[in-house]
């Protein structure tokens, strides 16, 4: 996991190192300080030596100046380079998110991909950033201690080195323990937030069934559940503060009690050039090593507890990273489509992937280039899931999906898509004028062409009405245009492609029958050689198609023009029917668009 | 009210994205005195354990100076006599290592102690404020959640909860523990050298200074980075939102493009933020050790020139044993103030987050005045009615009269409404002089465009909002007085945007009444022509719904949103473009169940489908907020006015 998630740190890995090295400049002069001080202190102020004083005084100044500089590169550098990691892994997640097939992106909800983007990257720069500091500093700390403690005197560094292995024993064993608790806590969190969330979408359905206590109440025990399990987590790390002391308090009394014994006995020291004994002085040091490696233990297992709580959020980001699109690009691509025939042969479906869960079955057609062909039936056929195996936004579980007389996995992708054009039953508008939504079909459009498709589209009425026409800003989401608008605008971006598949997929439900009519009107003068699949609920929609498909439960229930169908098949007399229940005399659609 | 929330969400502001709170988590911000004021009231909830905590405290403080000075006591008072003797005293050596074993024993279990009972308080603290906020939200009226970003509210219950548990759990027995050092300290050196505790005082204040300049930069750059990040945030948002149309279009190279534009911005001013935060430690670290290393100059030379040392006990000669220890003084001293400085920034923050906690709080809840209840009734062979305890399947509204006395009125559906004014917001008045009837049985349909105002006259019905002028009555009951819990019960709502939680489709069902049996539910997915399609899924009525993933269809979900309400099984109900997700054909068997159901009960129905709406025994005609025309279809047709040309299809609606 960590690893997946290190390989974004790339151009940033150089200045992750020099922070590191400069962190060693900053242990040196750590352990620096504290001795000259010591020395200030007992040449210096015992002898009354005022010109030592000043020397040793100047020198401390001048470490301190390293130190800071030290210190302050080691801020910038090592900020820098988390900062940089993090940018990295945003950038590479959202790249895989481009990268990601309509199935990926069904896996993934908007709010899961925007909290791993922004809070899960601010948590793992969080623990990036101390751990560039912390990982080179804590050990080289405790290195550093060591080895001087040992160059002093060896009895009494083991003293000190029997605590470590002790309290590191005992910090990872609490870690350890903690872990599942708070991974389980984290879940409920999350349900709970769901829970908020939801509550806020829906709070006009609890209201109106009156549902605050009961939601209230849920929400009650599940806030209670988790400060159970936050309880018992943290009453298991409570014994990490005592342990930690305790441990120090240990050494402390130790050192002092064989210490003592050690300068009245006049111990040798460990390596001496001039046969020195054991000191106060050397005690003091003693002391201060100590205190250092514990102090630098308890960092260490800060960090170990703190990468716990991080994993979550590296786990999730490892998953958007890990993420491997379902559809590939083929190894020798065809990148031209020759027309806008549209085949199918014997295809099966599901979203699942798996044979006994099947959305579409043995669904055969065949599509003749520049043909206009309407899909009907009832919500959740299959309808949508049929026409977007077309461009390949899904890929066929059985069977095969020609276009141009080719199994759509021959293509290149970029090219399919840019012959087949799909205007989506979900579609949105994107922030930006007008103009720069249209350019989404196509970047060089000039204003011409623009304008055709609008018109074909019926929106260069309504869009010429706009003070700022064509420069008119379009909010996100396209919520300042109207539904109806809104759908002619999305068509007109997708006829901009210049299409040989173009399908609409109920994608003028909310405009109005007559400039439905004109719509088709449009498609049928200026795009003739356009292959044209429409998916309606309104029978008005489709009638005037060459062919209009019957799809019932995933399978073909019937193909044939509207008089054939209105004649033989029952499901599109019902729908039909149900359409046009109390007809009103010279006011059917029909009639209007002769 | 789909229209009206549309236009809403626009104006609001964007902001408290990705958990990121608008108004919180930026260093430099001033601390709100009020709102800790209420933290520490609720702290006062666990006085004893609070009490407790600090005595901890003190005792480990106390076992902190005996650690530090045990070395200078030890060297003092026993290496350097016994040296001197040349004999080891091993009884008064271990006399002193108990006595210091004792008190740090002490230390130990204080501290294990003091991490104890805050588990409780904080704990306790955070259930509690959950509580609070969720069941004050559940209380407030459906403006609250119109006017405000629901993202800002979620983040209250994420972000702001958090760093108040934090500030609660660390930061405050961090900031007590290392105040009470420090006042130790402080009085210490001040008992030793009031010139060189002068000195100190002087340089701490230069060091608060530096240490200022540098976190108002880092703060300035916090600010850019809280703002970069929402900008950031909206774009993927809006990005991944309309993925499919990113991938229809081949759009993925420019989409990146705008991305790395954006994402580079909050690296720039993001590292500029954490490399200033993160240069304090050092800085005030290194500024300790000139700090130091002037104290021993100045030490030295006072004592060098014998300048009287002052103190509060008198005039003395300046020493070097005083010196010295006030050297390692100072140091714990200024130690400790930067402990204090570092995390008092937290204390800002968590307290800023607490505010947003509290206005959540104070918020004013929905009145719910009315006195008219609901209750099971009896209705005699003379049409008397009379209350009773038991479920009758008969209800009637319990009217409390003026001289006292109890009246009943059966309830039957019967909704009118008097020259209705409304506004959401004064000076914008959406309704005009809204009149009409709806006799127990009726449909009646409302059509007109966005923003017409349909939406808002159901707002009115079941007081969602209340209305500025004229009057609305349920069975003849002004609806002010009655009780909105069994108002609301009274009337059915299906809307548009599908809303069905977490849980299972039997349980989402149940929703509309928790105490259904299984058998009601089929029955009323059955009405709703949703039984068909939940059987033929997997796990049936045992699948599973969530927001992402489920794999129920928009029409699918809006017809399981239906058999929730008619489960509720509620004399009026209000369709809000119930069946617009659905296709034609099923919209027909939906409504034939409907009907079936709607049987004797009164039926509000919005919908732009005219299909959906001509078998209403009348249809109004809205147009800003003004009922244009109405009518039964026939009689709308005949008059040839703005229905005719929507039926027609010379007119588009939405």
């Amino acid at each position: 996991m960590i690893k997946t998630l290190l390989k974004s740190l790339r151009e940033y890995k150089r200045p992750a190192i020099v922070t590191m090295l400069v962190m060693v400049g900053e242990v040196v002069m750590e352990v620096l300080i504290p001795y000259v001080m010591a020395d200030l202190i007992d040449k210096g102020f015992h002898n009354g030596d005022m010109p030592f004083i000043l020397k040793m005084g100047l020198i401390l100044a001048l470490f301190s100046v390293v130190s800071l500089a030290f210190g302050v590169l080691g801020a910038v550098i090592g900020t820098r380079a988390s900062a940089g990691f993090a940018k990295n892994l945003r950038d590479d997640m959202f790249r895989n998110v481009q990268r990601f097939s309509f199935a990926n992106i069904d896996k993934f909800s908007t709010a899961s991909i925007i909290t791993r983007v922004t809070t899960d990257v601010a948590n793992v720069q969080n623990i990036f950033t101390m751990s560039i500091r912390i990982a080179v500093r804590a050990p080289m700390m405790m290195l550093f201690s060591i080895l001087m403690m040992f160059f002093i005197n060896w009895k009494l560094a083991l003293i000190v080195l029997g605590v470590v292995p002790l309290l590191l024993f005992g910090l990872t064993l609490i870690a350890r323990k903690v872990f599942p608790i708070f991974t389980r806590m984290f879940k409920k969190i999350d349900k709970l937030n769901n829970t908020v969330q939801e509550n806020l979408h829906g709070v006009r359905v609890v209201k109106s069934f009156v549902r605050g206590e009961y939601e209230s109440e849920r929400f009650g025990e599940t806030a209670e559940d988790i400060s159970n399990d936050a309880v018992m987590a943290e009453k298991i790390l409570a014994w990490n503060g005592p342990i930690m002391t305790g441990g120090m308090y240990l050494v402390i009394l130790a050192l002092s009690f064989i210490g003592a014994y050690f300068i009245i006995g006049n111990e040798p020291v460990t390596v001496s050039f001039m046969g020195t004994t054991f000191t106060t002085g050397l005690l003091n040091s003693v002391f201060t090593y100590s205190m250092q490696i514990l102090m630098n233990c308890m960092m260490l297992s800060m960090i170990f507890v703190m990468m716990i709580m991080t994993r979550e959020s590296m786990r999730r980001i490892a998953e958007l990273l890990r993420e491997e699109p379902t559809i590939h690009n083929p190894e020798n691509p065809v990148t031209e489509v020759p027309d806008g025939s549209v085949e199918f042969d014997d295809v099966d479906f599901s979203y699942a992937g798996s044979m006994d869960k099947l959305c579409l079955m043995d669904v055969s057609l065949k599509i003749p280039s520049g043909s206009t062909v309407g899909i009907i039936g009832g919500t959740g056929v299959g309808k949508t899931t049929l026409i977007q195996l077309i461009p390949r936004l899904y890929d066929a579980t059985g069977g095969v999906v020609k276009v141009g007389g080719r199994d759509v996995r021959e293509y290149d992708m970029v090219a399919l898509r840019d012959a087949v054009s799909v205007v989506l039953q979900k579609n949105t508008l994107f922030s930006g004028s007008i103009k720069e939504n249209l350019r989404w079909g196509n970047p060089d459009a000039t204003d011409e062409e623009m304008i055709h498709a609008c018109k074909a589209a019926a929106a260069d009425g309504f869009i010429m009405e706009f003070p700022d026409g064509y420069d008119t800003h379009i909010e996100q989401g396209g919520t300042n245009v109207s539904g109806g608008q809104r759908q002619r605008l999305c068509i007109a971006r997708a006829l901009l492609k210049k299409p040989k598949v173009l399908i609409l997929d109920d994608s003028t439900s909310a405009v109005d029958t007559a400039t439905d009519a004109l719509i088709r009107k449009g498609f049928r003068e200026e795009f003739p050689e356009t292959t044209k699949i429409i998916i309606a609920q309104r029978i008005s929609s489709v009638q005037d198609a060459d062919m209009i498909l019957v799809l019932e439960s995933g399978r073909v229930n019937d193909v044939g023009t509207h008089e054939e169908l209105l004649a033989r098949n029952e499901i599109y007399r019902e729908v039909y029917e149900s359409q046009n229940r109390q007809q009103v005399s010279g006011t059917s659609s029909r009639e209007q668009e002769g | 009210m789909a229209e009206n929330q549309n236009s809403r969400t626009v104006q609001a502001p964007r902001s408290g994205p990705g958990g990121m709170p608008r108004g919180a988590k930026m260093p430099g911000q001033k601390l709100d005195v009020k709102s800790l004021g209420r933290v520490l009231k609720y702290l006062g909830n666990y006085k004893a354990r609070c009490i407790g905590s600090v005595i901890c405290l003190i005792v480990m403080a106390v076992a902190n100076v005996f650690s530090a000075r045990a070395l200078g006591t030890l060297v003092d008072d026993y290496i350097t006599p016994m040296v001197q003797r040349r004999a080891i005293d091993a009884g008064a050596l271990l006399g002193y290592i108990l006595f210091l074993a004792v008190i740090f024993a002490a230390s130990v279990v204080a501290n294990f102690l003091v991490n104890r009972l805050l588990i409780a308080v904080s704990q306790g603290i955070m259930k509690d404020i959950r509580k609070d906020m969720f069941r004050k939200m559940q209380s407030l009226p459906i403006r609250y959640f119109d006017t405000n970003n629901h993202g800002d509210i979620m983040s209250r219950y994420t972000n702001d909860i958090n760093t108040l548990r934090q500030m609660i759990a660390n930061t405050l027995p961090n900031i007590v523990a290392a105040a009470l050092t420090m006042l130790a300290t402080f009085v210490a050196m001040f008992l030793s050298s009031i010139w060189l505790t002068l000195f100190v005082i002087v340089f701490v204040f230069f060091t608060m200074f530096v240490t200022m300049k540098i976190a108002t930069k880092s703060g300035k750059y916090f600010v850019e980075q809280q703002k970069q990040i929402g900008s950031l945030n909206g774009y993927v948002e809006e990005m991944v939102t309309g993925q499919k149309v990113v991938k229809v279009f081949n759009h993925e190279p420019a989409t990146i493009e705008g991305f790395t534009k954006e994402n580079e911005k909050l690296f720039t001013v993001s590292s500029r933020a954490n490399g200033f935060a993160s240069m304090m430690g050092p800085v005030s670290n290194n500024l300790g050790h000139l700090q130091y290393v002037f104290l021993a100059v100045l030490g030295a030379a006072l004592v060098a020139l014998n300048v009287p040392n002052v103190t509060v006990t008198g005039i003395a000669v300046l020493t070097v044993g005083t010196v010295i220890s006030f050297l390692q003084l100072s140091r714990s001293f200024t130690q400790n103030i930067n402990n204090v400085m570092q995390q008092s920034n937290a204390i800002v923050l968590a307290v800023a987050g607490a505010k947003r906690i509290f206005e959540l709080i104070d918020e004013q809840p929905e009145e719910n005045e009315g006195k008219v209840t609901l209750v099971n009734a009896k209705v005699a062979d003379d049409g008397s009615i009379t209350e009773c305890e038991e479920h009758t399947g008969t209800w009637a509204w319990k009217v409390l009269q003026e001289d006292g006395s109890v009246k009943y009125v059966k309830l039957s559906g019967d909704v009118r409404m008097k020259d209705v004014d409304f506004s959401y917001v004064e000076g914008k008045q959406i309704l005009y002089d809204i009149t009409l009837y709806a006799k127990p049985g009726q449909k009646v349909a409302f059509v007109g465009s966005t923003g017409a105002g349909k939406t808002t006259i159901t707002n009115l019905i079941n007081r969602f909002y209340d209305i500025q002028e004229g009057e609305i009555t349920y069975d003849g009951i002004p609806i002010r007085d009655i009780n909105k819990t069994d108002l609301r019960h009274s009337l059915g709502m299906v809307l548009q945007d599908v809303n069905l939680f977490t849980g299972t489709i039997m349980e989402n069902i149940r929703y509309g009444k928790l105490d259904a049996t299984d058998e009601e539910v089929y029955a009323a997915a059955r009405l709703a022509n949703a039984d068909d399609f939940i059987r033929r899924l997997p796990d049936g009525y045992d699948t599973g719904i969530d927001g992402a993933g489920s794999n129920l269809s928009q029409g699918q979900r809006q017809l399981i949103s239906i058999a929730r309400a008619a489960i509720a099984d509620p004399p009026v109900m209000i369709l809000d473009e119930a069946t617009s997700s659905i296709d034609t054909r099923t919209e027909a068997l939906v409504q034939r169940g409907m009907d079936g159901l709607m049987h004797g009960r009164t039926v509000f129905v919005i919908a732009h489908r005219l299909s959906t709406v001509q078998n209403a025994d009348v249809i109004m005609v809205l147009e800003h907020g003004v009922i244009i025309e109405r009518g039964t279809h026939e009689q709308l047709i005949e008059q040839k006015g703005k229905y005719y040309q929507l039926y027609t299809g010379a007119f588009e609606l939405d």
